[in-house]
C-alpha cells in the first residue's frame, strides 16, 4: 500500500496532468458541437471497424450452429409451405378479361381425395366455402381440364371430375370453332367422347380440344384433350374419341376457377327463355 | 516568493485583457492569430510546484476560453503546454542549472536562452491549440502554417514584453 502511494506520489505530475486534460477535452466535447460531432463520429467509426471484425471472426465460429439454425428453419418452411394448403388463406388471382367481358377468379387448392374406377368419380378439394369457393365453379390443373365444383362445405368442396358420366361439359374443336358436347364413356380413364361435331367439319386425327365457353362455367380455351379416333354415328355426326390431356391418376393441385358474372348471366339467359 | 504573487495575479488579468479584448480581434489574414496569455506559463518561477503549474495553466486557459466561446480548446493545449514546461526547463539549462531568486525571463539567462525556451514552449502550444480547432488532418499543411506563422507573432509579442520588465523589476 505504501509503496502504491508512493508510486502515485511520483507519478503525481503526469496523473494530475492526464487528468487536466481529460477534463479539458470533456468540456470540449461537450460544449462544442463541432468537436463533440467529429468525436462522435470518430468513435463511432472506430467502434464500427473493430465490431465488424469482430463480427466476421464470430461468425466465422458460429458456422456449425449458424448451419443447424437454418436447416430447422428449413424444416420449419417446409413445413408451412405443407400446412399452406391446409390453412385458411386464399390466394387470389383475378384475370380481367376484356375482349368477353368476363372476370375469372382463380384459387389454388389441393387434392385430398380422388378416384378414377367408379362411373361417378368425385375429387375432394382441401378448400371450401370460407376460402371463397362455390358450386359451379370449375376445376382445371396446368390449365388442362379437371371438372366442376358440385358442392362445398366450410372448408372442402367435392369436384365433379370429367371421368363421372353425369358431366357434360361444351366442348369445341379448337381449329375451326365447332362445337359439341363432351362425356366420359365410364371406361377408359383417358378417353372420352365428343358428340354432335356434324360430318362436314374438317377434323383430323390429333386435333386439339377445348373448351367452348358457351357454358358459364368453363371459360373459353381450357385444354381437355386431343382426338385420338372419330367414326360417323346416325347418319348425321361424328362421334369423337378425344384423349384426355390431363392424367388424373396424377393429379395433385388444382386451380379454381370462379366465374364472377355467371350470376348475371344466368339470370339474363332465363328471362330470354321465358320470353320465348 | 511569495512577495510575487500580487504581481503575478495582476499579469494574469492584463494578460487575459489583452488577449480578449486586443489579440482576439486581430486576424492577419485568416492565418495569423497570436495569443500572448501563454506568457504567464513562460514566466512563473521555476520554484513553482509543477502540480500548481498545471492548475494554473487550466485556469488561464478556461479564462480564455470562457471568454472566447471555445471551452476546453485553450485550457488543453496551455495545459500540455505546462506540462512540458519543467521538460523543456531541464533540456535547456545552462551548465551551472538555474540559480535560485531568479525567474525564467529573458533578463536573467539572455536573450538567445529565452528564445528557445520560448520558442519551444510557443510553438507545442499552438501546434496542439491549432490542430485541436480544426480537429482533423485534412488541412494538414495550412493548419501547421497557420500555427507556425502565429507562433512566430506570439513569439515576437513575448519578446518584446520581456523588454517592457526591463527596467521596472530589477532588483
Amino acid at each position: 500500500m505504501r509503496s502504491l502511494l508512493n508510486f502515485l506520489l511520483r507519478i503525481h505530475f503526469l496523473l494530475l496532468f492526464i487528468l487536466i486534460e481529460v477534463f479539458s477535452f470533456t468540456l470540449l466535447f461537450n460544449n462544442n458541437n463541432f468537436h463533440k460531432a467529429r468525436f462522435v463520429n470518430f468513435t463511432r467509426q472506430f467502434a464500427g471497424n473493430f465490431y465488424t471484425k469482430t463480427t466476421k471472426l464470430k461468425q466465422y465460429l458460429s458456422l456449425a450452429e449458424e448451419n443447424k439454425r437454418l436447416a430447422e428453419e428449413n424444416t420449419r418452411l417446409l413445413n408451412i409451405i405443407e400446412s399452406t394448403y391446409k390453412s385458411d388463406e386464399i390466394f387470389f388471382r383475378s384475370v380481367n378479361d376484356t375482349v368477353l367481358n368476363q372476370r375469372y377468379k382463380y384459387t389454388s387448392a389441393r387434392i385430398i381425395n380422388n378416384s378414377i374406377n367408379k362411373k361417378h368419380n368425385f375429387l375432394t378439394l382441401n378448400k371450401g366455402k370460407q376460402q371463397g369457393l362455390r358450386p359451379e365453379m370449375a376445376v382445371v390443373s396446368n390449365g388442362n381440364i379437371v371438372g366442376v365444383i358440385k358442392g362445398v362445405s366450410k372448408n372442402y368442396a367435392t369436384v365433379i371430375s370429367v371421368l363421372n358420366l353425369d358431366l357434360r361439359i361444351s366442348a369445341k374443336v379448337q381449329k375451326n370453332g365447332y362445337f359439341g358436347s363432351l362425356n366420359w364413356k365410364g371406361e377408359d380413364y383417358q378417353t372420352a367422347v365428343l358428340n354432335e361435331i356434324p360430318l362436314h367439319a374438317d377434323i383430323q386425327r390429333g386435333d386439339t380440344i377445348i373448351t367452348s365457353g358457351f357454358s358459364t362455367i368453363f371459360p373459353e380455351g381450357i385444354l381437355i384433350g386431343y382426338i385420338k379416333d372419330f367414326e360417323e354415328k346416325a347418319g348425321s355426326f361424328y362421334e369423337i374419341d378425344v384423349e384426355l390431356s390431363t392424367d388424373f391418376k396424377r393429379l395433385n393441385n388444382v386451380n379454381v376457377i370462379g366465374n364472377l358474372l355467371q350470376a348475371e348471366r344466368k339470370k339474363l339467359e332465363k328471362q330470354a327463355d321465358k320470353n320465348d | 516568493m511569495i512577495k510575487l504573487l500580487p504581481r503575478y495575479i495582476l499579469s494574469f488579468v492584463l494578460l487575459v485583457f489583452l488577449q480578449v479584448f486586443i489579440l482576439n480581434n486581430i486576424q492577419f489574414s485568416g492565418y495569423i492569430n497570436p495569443y500572448i496569455y501563454v506568457l504567464l506559463i513562460l514566466v512563473v518561477p521555476f520554484e513553482t510546484p509543477k502540480w500548481f503549474l498545471l492548475i494554473i495553466a487550466f485556469a488561464l486557459g478556461l479564462t480564455i476560453d470562457l471568454f472566447s466561446s471555445t471551452v476546453g480548446m485553450h485550457s488543453s493545449a496551455t495545459v500540455v503546454m505546462a506540462f512540458f514546461r519543467p521538460y523543456v526547463l531541464k533540456i535547456i539549462s545552462p551548465r551551472d542549472g538555474y540559480e535560485s531568486e531568479t525567474l525564467p525571463q529573458l533578463r536573467y539567462y539572455g536573450a538567445s536562452w529565452f528564445i528557445r525556451y520560448s520558442v519551444i514552449l510557443v510553438l507545442i502550444h499552438h501546434l496542439f491549440l491549432f490542430y485541436i480547432e480544426v480537429f482533423r488532418f485534412t488541412y494538414f499543411f495550412a493548419t501547421f502554417a497557420r500555427a507556425i506563422l502565429s507562433s512566430i507573432f506570439t513569439i515576437i509579442l513575448v519578446l518584446i514584453s520581456q523588454y517592457f520588465y526591463r527596467k521596472d523589476t530589477r532588483r
